[in-house]
């Protein structure tokens, strides 16, 4: 059977018996950033990694690595804000989405504010 | 069984990104905390609702975790047939025998109303699962409109607001009680706002000797009329004015979890929905009084039964 790509519809050929999905998280590719109109920006100064922006986010938007926040996946985050509301010490605040405010959180570019003080 | 959250996010999600919930849905974030609390690997059966529409988009899914979707109503019984055929494939011999959880995520439409025969069926035949219903008052995928776990008075699109009536006209199904009548080894309710209690109820019902039920209250920005960064806030007022207390009953006992819950009047959780608007206009509205007596009576009811069960 040929492999099944998930970027595309898939063809006749490669749809599994029973429509049963073969590709697990694949809706990853989904760019419900798209959504946003605000966006979060993070003060990485403040904040204190107790996790519970990255448990409250119904996006699972919080990259982690060993315990610690380390960025916004802002291909993903629909921008509700419920992390702005939930974080106890405030160190997070939502401001309109912009190129400019983007770059300061994106995981993706691997350049912005936010990624470097957390390094 | 310590829960930190710092342990929790070393753990690989099980519930991905991408999907096509709101922005600001609690299933979402409930079904997070609720997958990376469970101990053993889970096997899932979803019924028909906002969560299985919206996380398995063909040819896509959000799921990193072996699942089942068969209608709207079955989702009890489907995992009930997943338990049975596990069991005579390791009898066979032909699947190794490992722990391994069954869990049912349903809304509050496929279990109070259209699954209730089947959940019931299923809790009597005392099959191992964890029934999860995520509870958002109402057929939000559909179109916001009432179910029988939508509170009095309360705005939908086939209880509309207005001269001849003031909402849903009716009090809801106490869910929670009636399932504890079926005695199983453990009911819980629980609220998308509070994490830990939500995670610690999910690993005793893991670990009961037998079926499981918890009824999570998940807040709906777009059916309760609310901002969706509101989400928590309004879970937490609904627990604070007793509207949804959290509780468990453990081999037919009952017990209050958590602080002190029920502090603030109806009034402060209703004024932060707008489908109460209509209500909430008036502070002297007589459904908000009947609201308020009827959920002073539910809680002294509560409050006595869980006395009853400290004394025995």
């Amino acid at each position: 059977m040929p492999e099944q790509q998930s970027s595309e519809r898939p063809l006749w050929q490669q749809i599994q018996p029973g429509g049963i999905g073969v590709n697990p998280g694949s809706t990853e590719r989904v760019q419900t950033g798209d959504w946003r109109t605000e966006v979060p920006v993070i003060d990485f100064e403040r904040c204190t990694h107790c996790m519970i922006c990255w448990v409250d986010c119904p996006d699972a938007s919080f990259e982690v690595a060993n315990a610690k926040l380390i960025a916004v996946d802002l291909k993903h985050c629909k921008g509700c804000g419920i992390c702005a509301q939930v974080c106890p010490v405030k160190c997070i605040e939502m401001v309109p989405d912009s190129a400019e405010n983007r770059e300061t959180t994106d995981v993706n570019s691997g350049n912005g504010a936010s990624s470097e003080s957390a390094r | 069984m310590t829960l930190k959250l710092r342990d929790l996010s070393l753990k690989p999600d099980l519930f991905g990104t991408g999907h096509g919930l709101c922005a600001g849905c609690a299933e979402s974030v409930s079904v997070r905390q609720i997958l990376s609390a469970l101990e053993n690997p889970p096997v899932v059966a979803l019924a028909t609702g906002c969560l299985e529409v919206s996380t398995t988009r063909f040819p896509d899914t959000t799921w990193k975790v072996p699942l089942i979707h068969s209608a709207f109503e079955n989702s009890a019984t489907t995992i009930g047939g997943v338990d049975a055929a596990y069991k005579a494939l390791v009898r066979k011999g032909r699947m190794e025998d490992r722990p391994l959880t069954f869990v049912v995520f349903a809304g509050d439409g496929a279990t109070y109303d259209i699954g209730f025969q089947w959940l019931s069926g299923a809790l009597e035949r005392g099959h191992k699962f964890v029934y999860i219903c995520l509870n958002n008052e109402g057929y939000m995928n559909t179109g916001i409109q009432r179910s029988s776990a939508t509170l009095l008075g309360a705005w939908t699109t086939t209880t509309p607001s207005g001269d001849a009536r003031p909402g849903k006209p009716e009090w809801h199904k106490d869910m929670t009680k009636i399932i504890a009548a079926h005695n199983i080894p453990y009911v819980a309710q629980a609220a998308a706002h509070n994490w830990k209690d939500l995670m610690t109820k999910v690993r005793k019902a893991e670990q009961a000797d037998g079926p499981a039920f918890i009824n999570v209250l998940t807040p709906c920005d777009r059916g309760w009329r609310f901002e969706p960064e509101k989400t928590m806030e309004v879970s937490q007022l609904m627990v604070e004015a007793g509207l949804w207390p959290l509780y468990e009953v453990v081999d037919g006992k009952y017990k209050m979890t958590g602080a002190r819950q029920k502090k603030r009047p109806v009034m402060d959780a209703l004024l932060s929905q707008k489908r109460f608007s209509h209500i909430t206009k008036n502070a002297d509205d007589a459904t908000i009084a009947a609201i308020q007596a009827k959920v002073d009576e539910e809680w002294d009811a509560l409050q006595a039964l869980c006395e009853m069960s400290a004394a025995e």
